[in-house]
C-alpha cells in the first residue's frame, strides 16, 4: 500500500482545529524545509497516521485515534505558520 | 449524528472465543507502514544488543548460525485484527540474551528506518520473543519487516518491531514511537492496554 | 458594508466568494441520481443539506455505518464547484475496496450518507483573470492520472464556468477510451470559447485509427504535451501515488519548479 500525502490530512484533522491544517506551513526539524503539510507524505500506519517530511522523510506529525480520543503528536515541528484571512480589503483611496 | 447507512457492511468481521477483547480474526496480512519500507541488504545487516558494559553484535552469517526455533502463534493488532496460528522461523531471544550481561531491565527495540518501541526485558525472555526472518515458510517480506523483525507476540503487535537492527538497555521503561504518540507503554492486549 | 469613521469600506470583489474556503462540517447527503461513468465507475450527485459551496480541486470524506457500529471513512475528490449544495462525485471501484464497491454498485437514489467537507484548499484552482487582464494570470497544466481526473475536471469547468481567459491544459491518462471519465463534458470544454487542450494517452487500448500504440506516459510524452517550463505554468497532477512521483519527479527535471508544482496522491502504484 502505497503513502498519501498531506492532502488527506484534512478531514480527520478538521475535527481539532478552525483551520485548514494542510495549508500550514511547518519547518522540518530534520532538514529544515519549510512547507504546506499538504506536501506531507502520509503514511496511515493502521496504528495511526504518521506524517513526514516531503523531503526528508523525517517525522513530523503522528494522529491517533480511537472512539473517545484522539492523539495529535507535531514531534518534529516546532512552529506552524497559518495565513489570516484579511479582516477587510480597504477600498482605494480616492484622493 | 450516526445513522446506518443501507445495505453497508464493510468487510467480515468474524469474533472468536480465543481472541483477546475487541479483536476481530482476519485471514489476510494487513500491509500497513510508517514510513518508507527500508532497503536492507542481508550482507550489510547487523543486529547488536547494547548494555551498560558494551555491545554484543552478530551479522546475517552469524546470526543465521544461532540456533533457530519454528513458532506458531497468534498476532493481534492494536487496531482490532487478529491472526491465529501464523508460523514464524527465527532466533529466541533467551538465545540471544544466553551471554548477555546486564542489571538493567528495561529494552528499547531500535530499527533501520528510526523506529523505536519499549519493552521490559523480562517480557522477550522465557520463550516469550524472537528476531524472525521467515514467516509462513519464506523468506520475511520487505513489506512486513524483512529482513528481520521483533516478535513479541503476546503484546499488542505494534512491539514487534519491524526491520529490528537492536536492542538497547534502559533502567527505565522509557517510551518508544508509538508509546510517546499516544500509545499504552505496556500494550497487553488480554487487558485491551491499548492507549495512555 | 457601511464604514465607521475612520474605517475601510469592505469590497466584494469578484471572485470573493472563491476566495475564503468555507469551514468544513459533517453533513446528511441525499443520493439524487446515479449513473454509470465508465465500466468501472459511477458518478453520485448529492443533495448536501447546508452545503457550503467548494472551491475546485477540494474533495469529501464519506463515512458509512454497519448496523453493529463499524465505520468506514474514504475521500473523494468533488467534481462540482461553486455554491450549490448539488455535490457530484465520480467513485472508481477498487478491486479490494471495502467502500468503493459499495458506493458503486449498492448506491441508489434515495439513500443517504454523511459526508465532511468540503476539504483542502490546497489541491485549489481560483480564477485569477478578468477580461482583458489574460496575461496577468499563470497558464495552467493539468495532469490527470486515471480517477485523478475528477478535481482537475472540476478545476477546469470552473475556468470556464468563469470566463478566466488562462491558458489551459490536461494532459490525461487513462487505460482503454471507455474509462474516459465526463468525456461529454471535456468535449464541451474543448470545444469552448476559452477552450481547453486535452491530450488523452492510452495505457491499455488506444482508439480506431489512433497513431500512437497504447502506454504508459513517458517523459517525452509529458514533455512534448505540458506547457513548457519557461512560460511558468501552475500544475496540477493527481492520481495514484505511482503515477504522480513519477511525473511530478519529471516535471522538476524538465525545469518546472517545485513549488509550482500541486499534487494529490489517492495512493497505490
Amino acid at each position: 500500500m502505497e503513502h498519501l500525502d498531506g492532502n488527506s490530512l484534512a478531514g480527520p484533522l478538521a475535527e481539532f482545529f478552525t483551520f485548514d491544517v494542510t495549508m500550514a506551513r511547518a519547518r522540518c526539524g530534520g532538514c529544515g524545509e519549510v512547507a504546506e503539510l499538504a506536501r506531507a507524505m502520509v503514511y496511515p500506519s493502521g496504528a495511526g497516521m504518521v506524517v513526514r517530511c516531503g523531503s526528508c522523510d523525517e517525522v513530523l506529525a503522528t494522529l491517533v485515534e480511537s472512539d473517545d480520543r484522539a492523539w495529535i503528536g507535531f514531534s518534529g515541528v516546532t512552529t506552524i505558520e497559518v495565513r489570516r484571512e484579511p479582516s477587510s480589503s480597504s477600498s482605494s483611496s480616492s484622493i | 449524528m450516526s445513522f446506518i447507512t443501507r445495505g453497508f457492511s464493510g468487510r467480515s468481521r468474524e469474533r472468536d472465543d480465543r481472541l483477546p477483547p475487541g479483536q476481530t480474526l482476519v485471514h489476510d496480512f494487513p500491509v500497513l507502514s510508517a514510513g518508507p519500507t527500508p532497503d536492507v541488504d542481508t550482507a550489510d545487516w547487523e543486529f547488536t544488543i547494547r548494555t551498560e558494559s558494551g555491545e554484543h553484535r552478530w551479522n546475517w552469517d552469524e546470526f543465521m548460525a544461532l540456533d533457530i526455533e519454528d513458532v506458531s502463534t497468534d498476532i493481534h493488532c492494536v487496531t482490532h485484527w487478529s491472526k491465529l496460528g501464523t508460523s514464524w522461523r527465527g532466533v529466541s531471544l533467551d538465545t540471544l540474551f544466553a551471554d548477555v550481561e546486564t542489571e538493567l531491565e528495561y529494552v528499547m527495540a531500535h530499527s533501520y528506518g528510526g523506529y523505536t518501541t519499549n519493552v521490559p526485558l523480562e517480557e522477550l525472555l522465557d520463550g516469550q520473543a524472537w528476531v524472525a526472518f521467515e514467516f509462513d515458510g519464506e523468506p520475511l517480506d520487505p513489506e512486513h519487516g524483512g529482513p528481520a523483525r521483533l516478535l513479541v507476540p503476546h503484546l499488542y503487535f505494534w512491539k514487534s518491531a519491524k526491520w529490528v537492527r537492536g536492542l538497547e538497555m534502559m533502567d527505565q521503561d522509557e517510551p518508544g514511537f508509538w508509546e510517546q504518540n499516544g500509545y499504552h507503554l505496556h500494550g497487553d492486549p488480554w487487558k485491551e492496554e491499548r492507549y495512555w | 458594508m457601511s464604514d465607521a469613521a475612520g474605517g475601510s469600506t469592505q469590497v466584494a470583489s469578484p471572485g470573493a466568494a472563491l476566495r475564503a474556503v468555507p469551514r468544513a462540517g459533517w453533513h446528511a447527503a441525499t443520493v439524487a441520481a446515479t449513473r454509470r461513468e465508465t465500466p468501472n465507475a459511477t458518478r453520485l450527485e448529492l443533495d448536501v443539506d447546508g452545503w457550503p459551496g467548494n472551491a475546485p480541486g477540494q474533495h469529501l470524506d464519506v463515512r458509512l455505518t454497519a448496523p453493529d457500529g463499524y465505520t468506514a471513512t474514504r475521500s473523494y475528490s468533488i467534481a462540482s464547484s461553486g455554491p450549490s449544495t448539488r455535490v457530484v462525485l465520480a467513485i472508481d471501484k477498487l478491486p479490494d475496496g471495502e467502500v468503493s464497491p459499495f458506493l458503486v454498485d449498492e448506491v441508489r437514489a434515495g439513500d443517504q450518507l454523511e459526508v465532511h467537507g468540503p476539504l483542502g484548499a490546497f489541491f485549489v484552482w481560483r480564477p485569477g483573470s478578468r477580461l482583458g487582464a489574460a496575461a496577468d494570470a499563470r497558464p495552467v497544466q493539468l495532469i490527470a492520472g486515471g480517477s485523478g481526473v475528477v478535481p482537475l475536471y472540476a478545476i477546469a469547468q470552473a475556468h470556464a464556468d468563469a470566463g478566466d481567459l488562462a491558458p489551459f491544459r490536461l494532459l490525461y491518462s487513462v487505460r482503454t477510451p471507455e474509462d474516459v471519465y465526463f468525456a461529454d463534458e471535456l468535449r464541451e470544454l474543448v470545444a469552448a470559447s476559452a477552450p481547453l487542450r486535452l491530450d488523452l494517452v492510452y495505457t491499455r487500448r488506444t482508439p480506431e485509427g489512433w497513431s500512437k500504440p497504447a502506454g504508459r506516459i513517458t517523459r517525452k510524452a509529458l514533455e512534448d504535451a505540458v506547457i513548457p517550463a519557461g512560460e511558468r505554468p501552475l500544475v496540477y497532477v493527481c492520481g495514484s501515488t505511482g503515477f504522480v512521483e513519477r511525473v511530478a519527479d519529471w516535471l522538476v527535471e524538465l525545469g518546472h519548479e517545485a513549488r509550482s508544482i500541486r499534487t494529490e496522491r489517492y495512493g497505490g502504484m
